[in-house]
């Protein structure tokens, strides 16, 4: 735990940094360079710099306090002897992100709604070990409702990737619009 | 007078059969959602509000508000019954919830909860209705510098009241605060922070990414993390005439429920307070206060009734300052707040003279909701203890499918999709390090309005500083803030103080 508070501080310290550098880019069109836009201008107005800028310095103020506070030991993750992340912890990191980024993934390829359908039933039923006639009760009615309510009462297109002609006869059932 | 009439006008409206359908499905739901341990009202209203763009404004904003109420009557059943609080609201029904529930008394508990629950609600209503129009007026005369000090004394409650490590939450305000500065710039129209030269990146980070990823995602992951999915519940017996016996018995409990039902309502206005800190000293002033307080911690029904009247009360008292001067009293009315600027309403005290059409059925649906929510919660208790059986390995699952596709159908934009899983994960490590997260949700819905007032205030004075302390009404409130913000720091040093003057005096 000790390790991990200033392994943290010092990532959001580089990243504070970055955004202070970041904050200093100006307009392609600007000939006045970067930096050039972080205090007031000839107006005395505030340029557009000014606040993202400051709110890095606040950033980057507030790591190097956590950085103080952890080597004085006087906040409590600096204090603890406990372990970051667990064995458990590091498995459900894997397994349940990996099975996240796996639907949102396919959801541009397959199509939200197939994707969803195989993350319920990895998770439910390969993770989650339940009666498989749960499992793939809501892993394809999750979809339907999702159709039924998006799609046909909201009229919120869903990414549907390469499996989009799956849906055409869907779409002459629930989106037709009264024209014929 | 004229109160009273706009407020009939309101209930009117907020009984139309739609507004009251929306009302029972958003009590319902809450009171689902404040019963699961791991979903709390702020969980359910940032996972929920993308499926209210199908409704005018008006029913989503009643609907999500009944979400609302029903997570703090929901708060308590899994408080009683399975002796972990459903929400962090809850907490301190535990304390004396559970050992009733032991007693195999969990009826009388549960009873009790709701009741005081549908006082502190409507006490708070009754405030809320006294305050809100004379305290909008105020604010109506507010300019850049006197928001701009609103807002700052938002962001400093969460120092010097949020209990948290104080670098941390700063870190936290002001890492919202910058994600609310990607995209063009509001004034110049320029690009700024353009992440990896992105152009998706040109619009602005909507609100909702970021709440859905903490709320939705990463507060699941650390759910999981902590539970490691065995959450297990005791049986509880309701019976019909159970619950006649212990209304009748929940009358005993009328101090626990007083205190509750005030104290809840102030602690609930300030913004890093609200319901969780509210009903934790709601308990430690009553059990102070009592005239036997060894009972409490080993099933005193003033020891349920307490909390669970301070959270009720508390979020109605967090609404008052989002409906009158535009900044949130809790993480769930920033969501809201969030939820206003994106059906184009300006939240702030002009919206009690300009669009009073929204702002009173709302007001309105606060009183039908309590009393849909305190007869739903007790007719449907069994239901309720059935559904918490539902396995988190279900729950779970579901709720990451919610929120991937609520947070696609808010703005259509698979990248923002991406950037809902990226803070997710963000806000669990952040979690794990104990970085308050409620803070960086509030500050990504406060940004805009925050550098606007700060940009329009120096613009005005040419870069004078000194134009914040020159309004009346702004230098005070920046006063307060800027104390808030330091009290930690002055605690520190009077704690190093006082013992060498204790010695000095021996």
């Amino acid at each position: 735990m000790r390790k991990a508070e200033i392994i943290g501080a010092i990532v959001f310290a580089l990243f504070s940094i970055y955004l202070m550098w970041k904050s200093g880019e100006v307009a392609s069109w600007d000939t006045a360079g970067r930096f050039s836009n972080l205090w007031f201008n000839e107006y005395g107005e505030p340029e557009t710099g000014f606040w993202p800028f400051a709110l890095s310095v606040i950033m980057f103020i507030c790591c190097i306090w956590i950085g103080v506070n952890w080597w004085r030991r006087t906040s409590p993750p600096s204090r603890s002897t406990d372990i970051f992340l667990d064995r458990f912890g590091i498995n459900m990191l894997i397994t349940v992100v990996g099975g996240v980024v796996a639907f949102v993934a396919l959801s541009s390829i397959i199509s939200m709604y197939f994707a969803m359908t195989l993350f319920l039933i990895y998770y439910i039923g390969i993770l989650g070990r339940n009666r498989w006639v749960t499992t793939l009760s809501v892993a394809l009615g999750a979809p339907v409702v999702t159709f039924l309510f998006f799609e046909w009462q909201m009229r919120i297109v869903l990414p549907k990737g390469y499996a989009e002609p799956v849906f055409l006869p869907l779409y002459d059932i629930f989106l037709n619009t009264g024209a014929s | 007078m004229e109160v009273l009439t706009l407020l009939w006008d309101g209930i009117l409206t907020a009984f139309e059969p739609q507004n009251l359908l929306l009302m029972f499905i958003g009590v319902t739901a809450g009171l689902f959602i404040g019963a699961m341990p791991g979903l709390g009202s702020v969980n359910g209203v940032a996972i929920l509000l993308p499926a209210t763009f199908l409704v005018p404004p008006t029913s989503a904003l009643i609907f999500l508000a009944a979400i609302y109420y029903g997570a703090m009557y929901g708060g308590a059943i899994s408080s009683v019954t399975l002796g972990i609080p459903g929400a962090s609201t809850a907490v301190a029904t535990t304390f004396d919830g559970r050992p009733l529930a032991l007693k195999g008394r969990a009826d009388r508990a549960l009873v009790t909860a709701a009741l005081a629950s549908f006082i502190g609600g409507t006490v708070a209503n009754l405030l809320f209705t006294g305050f809100a129009p004379p305290l909008a007026s105020v604010a109506l005369r507010f300019g850049p510098p006197e928001t701009f000090a609103l807002m700052l004394l938002a962001f400093s409650t969460f120092v010097g009241l949020g209990g948290d490590d104080v670098p941390k939450t700063i870190f936290s305000v002001a890492f919202g605060l910058l994600l609310a500065t990607v995209g063009a710039d509001p004034v110049e129209g320029t690009p700024r922070l353009m992440f990896f030269g992105l152009e998706a990146f040109r619009a602005n980070i909507n609100f909702l990414v970021l709440a859905i990823g903490v709320y939705g995602i990463g507060e699941m992951l650390w759910t999981i993390n902590s539970t490691r999915n065995k959450v297990t519940m005791t049986e509880a017996k309701i019976s019909a005439k159970g619950i006649v016996d212990s209304a009748k018995e929940a009358s005993g409990a009328w101090r626990g429920t007083a205190i509750g039902s005030f104290l809840g309502f102030f602690v609930g206005i300030l913004p890093a307070a609200g319901a969780t800190p509210g009903s934790l000293m709601a308990y430690g002033i009553t059990k102070m206060t009592s005239k036997k307080p060894e009972e409490f911690g080993k099933g005193s029904l003033d020891g349920v009734a307490a909390p669970e009247a301070a959270n009720n009360s508390a979020s109605t008292g967090s609404m008052l300052p989002m409906l009158t001067l535009g900044i949130p009293g809790s993480p769930t009315t920033a969501i809201l707040l969030g939820g206003m600027v994106l059906w184009q309403l300006e939240p702030g005290p002009r919206m009690f003279s300009d669009r009073a059409d929204i702002v009173w059925p709302l007001i309105g649906s606060f009183y039908v909701s309590n009393l849909i929510a305190v007869v739903v919660n007790l007719a449907f208790i069994p239901l309720f203890l059935w559904m918490l059986r539902m396995p988190f390995t279900i729950l779970a699952p579901i709720i990451f499918v919610l929120s991937i596709v609520g947070g696609y159908a808010a703005t259509e934009k698979i990248y923002d999709v991406w950037l809902i899983v990226i803070f997710g994960v963000l806000a669990f490590f952040m979690r794990k390090l104990d970085y308050p997260v409620a803070p960086m949700v509030l500050a990504i819905v406060l940004g805009p309005i925050t550098e606007e007032t700060f940009r329009q205030t120096l613009t005005r004075s040419r870069g004078d500083f000194g134009a914040f302390f020159e309004s009346a009404i702004a230098a005070p409130i920046i006063i307060i803030a800027l104390l808030l913000i330091f009290m930690p720091l002055i605690k520190s040093i009077w704690r190093k103080l006082r013992p060498r003057k204790a010695r000095e005096g021996t």
